[in-house]
């Protein structure tokens, strides 16, 4: 047999590597959902976690902040929470004899807003607006939020008590919506045995400067997608809006971020070149969320995303 | 655009520089010496300053360059207009554009300069080495063009797709070299200068002037005889009849002479010539033409003369009867214009012709007294004769006795005059030379030959071949067996150049084939070819029709073929589908190659271990952002995977 070099699809080191690790060393037997959260990150989209309460969502906020070096900001929902809350607040200084803003928490790198179907839609729409503009308007002045500006919200499954569940146009600000389950049987030993993570997640160093993510961000939305790949990102949007086991079809929006996402796992994976392993990865965090059954109008079941993927056939 | 991409990348001059060079490199062989050295010092000048990287000159300098250069042109050919002029133009502004290429846009006049000087070459040759030499500049230029336009891409690349682009234009080549209307002459009417420096024989001769012709080894003419050719000595290809002598030279006699009758005294030869250009009218048909191509008449001396002069190759259809009888009763004029001799000079010369006439009892006796005179006196027949005084017969005849068939049918046809006998020289060729490749006889200027006839009572005019008397080999067996080592004859006609003769056969055999098939696809070829197709009698009208539908059958092939390849599968693809219908396994249609790799694995961990590269090389070959350098390597690795066994 002739030996001919055959270049391999690519699993370059990247800075990423060490800092998958060290999660997962928090965040045990979740290396998907990690994985996942890390795409998020570095697509330049938000990520809604939606679970069961104690499952450790605050706490892979928690990390992902901590390892990238970013700064760092909790809101807790609660039904009484108001924008201000939120956005911030003009007070009264008497030494200036005039009216100070005072930023909210919301001018952090990496906000976690928990449990943000708890608070009511107007108090929602605060953040959400923020997300979507990157900036924040507030007794008429428009201040810009840092940068790079990533939320983490979290939320109860809905059908628990006492939530106002995200309507879907706010529902598509999420690039991706993962759920994390229940650890393995494994990980929960280990968890038991050795002890609550969030101590852990306080005690982590930086892996990153502030100032690596934005180039890194750049670096993958510069990614090279062939036309093949971008026919099938179009043939999965196409599909959704065909299939009749959806109410809505997915948005241009979200055929945009499963192309970004799918370019960020490519790099996680080390490679120059995004396949359509990439997209098949990302694609019920990025669509699940912004799909709803046909019957009930409930959200889409993990079922019904698997037989699109498996319907569509990859060009 | 924006005005970076106007300016042209620092790889893109060499690709010029070499169209410049491969355009105007085979003009060196035409033009004036000067014009190749400052061509060459222009572009020398142009790669200097590309290497190292320096700024172009200004206008201020090649304004005058250029002006001083029209003038030395203007010099040199008393015009800027007319072939060599204009392409000395062409070749001079090729080189000066190349100090000014600055934008794309200059570049873009090189090439298309380029190709237009590609075409002047066929101003001085339509040969084999010229169609290949402007092939592969052809490609060339094109692939500068497709660099010019496609932006960084390799060299190989680039010349492949040039090479494609012409590979694609070869159907519509052959169909407008098939069916674009053929004229009689020259399409386009050609400068006054494109016919100059032809070599051939002339109206008139002089001692030392076929001598001459005989130097080049040029090809006067080939012939294809239908049946068995006529032997060797019978081989007279007659040329312009020369009757009047002025003392020195002999000229045609202007006069027009009656129809001549010829008696056939045995079967006609049917053959086909080819001439090369001659500048003359002459058709040189071998003794004594029987029938005459369309528009070609005799002159009353048997010399076939054409309407117009034979300014490009020609082919014509003949046939001769060698064993004839020309004009039994022959005008008294033409006799007694055949009797005339200058009124002074030669007395010896004279006085030995007085002597056989009044001792031979017949014309015919003396025409033998002649021969004899030749055979037994110590005659030498050598192309390098010494120079002969005002009594130049005289002092042939009795003093130097060296000479060439000029002289002898000089000598003998003055000797005949002087005796009562009517004689005339005929100029032409005699013999020829059988390629054994492709059986044609190559008559070459070598061959040039003259000889003499004299009107004997019922005989009519005889032809008498006093260089036989001296030099009998060289009617026998060509002149390289006639003359004595050491004479100036062209290397490859020589007789020691055995080694040579072989090659030289093979490669004239191509080059006829090439004039006879390719060159000589003249109106009445064309014609044949209809009629074949079934378009009988077509004129131009019909070729136009034929023409523009044989066009759009192309563009609509092309159309569909286009169509089709849209629709078709981009070779990645079909390559990975031919990888699973070998390796026996089928994709569904969510699963990812890796992942349908990963299937294998589990199912089939020998087959996998031949498919995983094929699967790696599908994915760069279809989602890399350089597809096409893995589509070879995807192609071989695929060739190279197990064939599923049939079970």
């Amino acid at each position: 047999m002739t030996t001919t070099k055959i270049p391999s699809l690519g699993s370059r080191p990247h800075a990423f590597v060490p800092v998958l690790d060290a999660a997962n060393r928090i965040i045990l037997g979740k290396a998907h959902e990690v994985r996942l959260a890390a795409a998020c990150l570095l697509a330049g989209g938000h990520l809604l976690i939606e679970d069961l309460p104690g499952l450790g969502k605050t706490t892979l906020a928690h990390t992902l902040a901590r390892l990238l070096g970013l700064q760092f900001a909790r809101i807790q929902f609660t039904a009484d929470l108001l924008p201000a809350d939120i956005t911030g607040v003009s007070v009264f200084d008497r030494s200036s004899a005039g009216f100070r803003f005072v930023p909210g928490p919301v001018f952090a790198q990496l906000v976690l807003a928990d449990e943000i179907n708890r608070a009511t839609p107007k108090t929602q729409s605060a953040l959400l607006e923020a997300m979507e503009e990157g900036q924040v308007t507030c007794e008429g002045e428009t201040r810009p939020l840092p940068s790079p500006f990533f939320v983490i919200a979290t939320q109860n499954p809905t059908h628990q008590i006492g939530t106002f569940p995200l309507p879907e146009s706010q529902l598509d600000r999420f690039l991706m919506r993962i759920e994390i389950g229940y650890p393995s049987r494994d990980a929960e030993r280990e968890l038991l045995a050795a002890g609550g993570r969030r101590t852990a997640s306080e005690a982590l160093t930086p892996l990153l400067a502030p100032a690596d993510l934005p180039a890194l961000q750049a670096e993958i939305a510069g990614l090279h997608a062939a036309p093949a790949l971008i026919d099938y990102v179009q043939a999965l949007v196409e599909a959704s809006r065909n299939t009749p086991a959806f109410r809505h079809g997915l948005s241009p929006r979200a055929g945009l971020a499963l192309l970004a996402a799918a370019r960020a796992w490519a790099w996680l994976a080390g490679r120059d070149l995004v396949l359509p392993d990439d997209v098949q990865a990302v694609f019920p965090a990025v669509a699940r969320h912004r799909l709803h059954s046909d019957q009930g109008g409930g959200p889409a079941t993990a079922s019904d995303i698997d037989a699109l993927l498996a319907a569509v056939a990859i060009p | 655009m924006s005005a970076s991409d106007d300016l042209l990348s620092r790889e893109e001059p060499p690709w010029l520089f070499a169209v410049a060079l491969a355009t105007t490199l085979p003009h060196t062989l035409h033009q004036p010496a000067w014009l190749s050295g400052l061509a060459g010092l222009l572009l020398a000048w142009a790669a200097w300053l590309w290497q190292r990287d320096q700024r172009l000159p200004g206008r201020w300098l090649l304004l005058p360059l250029a002006i001083g250069g029209c003038l030395a042109i203007v010099a040199e050919f008393g015009t800027l207009f007319g072939r060599d002029a204009g392409v000395a133009m062409l070749v001079l502004f090729m080189a000066m554009k190349l100090l000014e290429m600055r934008q794309r846009r200059d570049a873009i006049v090189v090439v298309m300069l380029g190709y237009f000087l590609l075409l002047t070459h066929y101003f001085h040759a339509q040969d084999i080495p010229t169609g290949l030499w402007l092939l592969l500049a052809l490609w060339l230029v094109t692939a500068a063009l497709i660099r010019l336009h496609a932006g960084r891409i390799g060299p190989g690349e680039t010349l492949r797709y040039a090479g494609q682009i012409g590979l694609q234009a070869l159907p519509l080549m052959l169909v407008l070299y098939l069916l674009f209307p053929r004229v009689g002459g020259p399409l386009w009417g050609l400068p006054q200068d494109a016919f100059q420096a032809r070599s051939g024989l002339s109206e008139s001769m002089s001692p030392g002037s076929i001598g001459e012709l005989v130097r080049s080894g040029e090809i006067a003419f080939r012939v294809r005889f239908d049946g068995t050719p006529p032997a060797r000595p019978l081989l007279y290809w007659r040329g312009p009849v020369l009757e009047r002598y002025d003392g020195t030279s002999w000229q045609v006699w202007p006069q027009r002479r009656p129809a001549e009758t010829i008696e056939a005294l045995g079967p006609a030869i049917d053959y086909e010539t080819t001439l090369e250009a001659h500048g003359q009218r002459w058709l040189l048909a071998l003794d004594a033409a029987a029938t005459l191509p369309a528009g070609a008449t005799l002159d009353g001396r048997l010399s076939a003369q054409l309407a117009q002069p034979v300014e490009a190759r020609r082919r014509f259809r003949l046939s001769s009867t060698p064993a004839y009888r020309l004009n039994r009763h022959e005008q008294p004029a033409t006799l007694t214009a055949n009797l005339a001799l200058p009124p002074t000079g030669n007395p010896h010369t004279l006085a030995l012709a007085a002597r056989w006439r009044d001792e031979e009892k017949s014309p015919s006796g003396i025409v033998d007294r002649a021969l004899r005179h030749f055979r037994n006196e110590p005659f030498h027949y050598t192309l390098q004769p010494p120079l002969l005084g005002r009594d130049a017969i005289d002092d042939f005849l009795f003093r130097s006795r060296r000479g060439f068939c000029e002289h002898y049918a000089a000598a003998f046809v003055v000797l005949m005059r002087a005796a009562g006998v009517p004689a005339r020289v005929v100029t032409g060729y005699q013999g020829g030379e059988f390629n054994p490749l492709d059986g044609y006889l190559v008559v070459r200027q070598s061959e040039a030959h003259a000889w003499s006839e004299v009107w004997l009572a019922e005989r009519g005019w005889v032809r008498v071949d006093p260089t036989a008397a001296v030099a009998p080999e060289r009617i026998e067996r060509g002149i390289a067996e006639a003359l004595p080592a050491g004479e100036p004859l062209p290397l490859f006609i020589q007789r020691h150049a055995d080694w040579l003769r072989g090659m030289r056969h093979r490669w004239e055999a191509l080059n006829n084939a090439w004039n006879q098939r390719v060159i000589g696809f003249d109106a009445q070829r064309q014609r044949q070819l209809l009629a074949d197709l079934g378009l009988p009698d077509a004129d131009w009208r019909t070729l136009a029709i034929a023409l523009s539908l044989a066009g759009a059958a192309a563009l609509a092939l092309i159309a569909a073929l286009a169509l089709r390849r849209q629709h078709r599968q981009p070779p990645a693809l079909r390559l990975w589908l031919r990888a699973q219908r070998r390796i026996g396994v089928h994709c569904a249609p969510g699963e990812t190659p890796l992942a349908l790799a990963a299937r294998l694995r589990r199912s089939d961990p020998a087959s996998a271990e031949a498919f995983d590269p094929v699967v790696r090389l599908f994915l760069l070959a279809r989602y890399a952002p350089t597809p096409n350098l893995y589509l070879a390597a995807l192609r071989a690795a695929v060739a190279r995977l197990p064939r599923r066994r049939s079970a």
